[in-house]
């Protein structure tokens, strides 16, 4: 899984770093979102997939190919 | 019953979430998607922001793009106009009858407009994409703009078109803009903020007409008698959940579409997004929430009910709003009697985090510029204040 964010679409509301903090975080000065980690381990995946899910915005997009 | 047919009316937020989320839950049956626009489902709340500022082109609000977009029949520009429960037909307004076996209402609300003055030229209200291209194109063309209504729509295009360069007066009755959503106090710099950019803040005092020279708006009427010249008026008075087309229904239509904890408005009707009310099983009242995380939250939801695998609808609602260089964001629930206690920074700087309390708990976290800390306290929601 490849996790790709769109930081211009991106409205900070943290709800990436809610469902899965081990990936996703927000920048301190606007909340924008930040990605620890742009391959996560597979026992991240769901986490990641209910942020994508939950991105108020949709930034979030994943690779799984 | 079979789940074969399910038909989404609303196209946008809430009924394509809907649709992704039985395409997801494993539904392979068929999915017919009605919209009343001629569009495929874009997000709203750029509209009074990037689209109205002109920093975003329209294709950027494309909720999915078009080969990304879930598998169903798109009806678009084909308003819904009735439905009937017990024959499980929606009828369109061409017409067309539609039966299904499951049924998401998502058809979002319709602005609120004052009982004068929307026959003007330069007169706008905003809730969709032409709403919001109208509204920009009038803006570029005038110095000056009446905004009435000072909630998040009315207060968002005021910062916008302040930054575009124009005149703004912002009025309301209430004291202060966005008191209705969080209490005088953060109304109160709401206000001071509004001012600091130069905008005219007239709260207080509410709008008796609209004045028209020929069929253009020229100036808007108060009730204190004083008159404020206007060459654009945004009319941003709230709005009314559209369920027009549900009159003759049988639905229980009290607060839009009147739900239970699983977003079931009736056997195989489920409802979601603006347009739906349910009582929310943790804190016990009925909520309609008019933002947008709650389109994406009980869109899932309420698709998982019409499956079968519903669960009792429990979010804590999370909405948010842009003015000039502060993003405002709150987590919970902010009743008029809670009451905002500011635990991290300080309002005097520019940066802070408050928690709202209300008997003995914390009901509501709000952050001014404040995302990573504010995110944080939303743990402390439901907890001993």
């Amino acid at each position: 899984m490849k996790v790709l964010i769109d930081q211009d679409k991106c409205v900070g509301a943290g709800q990436c770093v809610l469902a899965a903090p081990d990936v996703f975080d927000q920048r301190d000065e606007d909340g924008i979102v930040v990605l620890l980690q742009e391959y996560p381990p597979a026992e991240l995946h769901e986490d990641v997939r209910q942020a994508a899910r939950i991105c108020p915005a949709l930034a979030i997009e994943l690779d799984e190919a | 019953m079979n789940l074969d047919h399910v038909v989404v009316v609303g196209a946008s937020a809430a009924g394509l979430t809907a649709a992704e989320a039985l395409r997801r839950e494993g539904y392979d049956g068929r999915i017919t998607m009605i919209g009343a626009e001629q569009r495929l489902p874009y997000d709203r709340p750029p509209l009074s922001k990037q689209v109205l500022a002109g920093t975003w082109e329209p294709e950027r609000t494309a909720l999915r793009r078009e080969d990304a977009l879930v598998e169903a029949d798109w009806l678009l520009g084909t308003p819904a106009a009735g439905l009937d429960v017990a024959a499980r037909t929606v009828r369109l307004a061409d017409g067309t009858a539609i039966g299904y076996d499951g049924l998401v209402i998502a058809t979002g609300v319709t602005p609120r407009r004052l009982p004068f003055g929307h026959d003007l030229a330069g007169v706008h209200v905003l809730r969709s994409m032409d709403d919001a291209l109208a509204l920009r194109k009038d803006l570029l063309a005038a110095s000056s703009v009446v905004v009435v209504g000072a909630g998040f729509l009315g207060a968002e295009t005021a910062a916008v078109a302040r930054q575009m360069g124009l005149a703004v007066t912002l009025v309301d009755p209430l004291p202060a803009p966005m008191i209705r959503q969080f209490g005088a106090k953060i109304g109160g710099l709401v206000a001071k903020l509004h001012a600091d950019n130069g905008v005219t803040v007239r709260t207080g005092v509410g709008v008796s007409g609209l004045v028209g020279l020929g069929d253009q708006v020229v100036a808007v009427d108060l009730a204190d008698g004083s008159s404020l010249p206007a060459e654009v008026v945004l009319v941003a008075i709230g709005s009314e959940p559209a369920t027009g087309w549900l009159a003759d229904s049988g639905l229980s239509l009290g607060n839009g579409v009147d739900c239970d904890s699983l977003c079931r408005a009736a056997p195989g009707v489920v409802a979601a997004g603006d347009v739906a009310s349910w009582t929310h099983p943790e804190l016990g009242v009925r909520l309609r929430v008019e933002h947008r995380m709650n389109a994406t939250e009980q869109g899932m939801a309420a698709a998982k009910t019409l499956l079968g695998k519903g669960e009792p609808f429990a979010p804590v609602p999370y909405f948010w709003t842009d003015q000039y260089e502060v993003k405002i964001q709150a987590y919970g629930m902010f009743p008029e009697d809670s009451v905002p206690t500011v635990v991290v920074g300080d309002p005097a700087e520019g940066s802070f985090a408050a928690e709202y309390h209300q008997h003995g708990r914390v009901v509501g976290v709000l952050g001014w510029n404040l995302p990573r800390e504010t995110r944080k306290l939303r743990a402390r929601i439901g907890g001993a204040a």
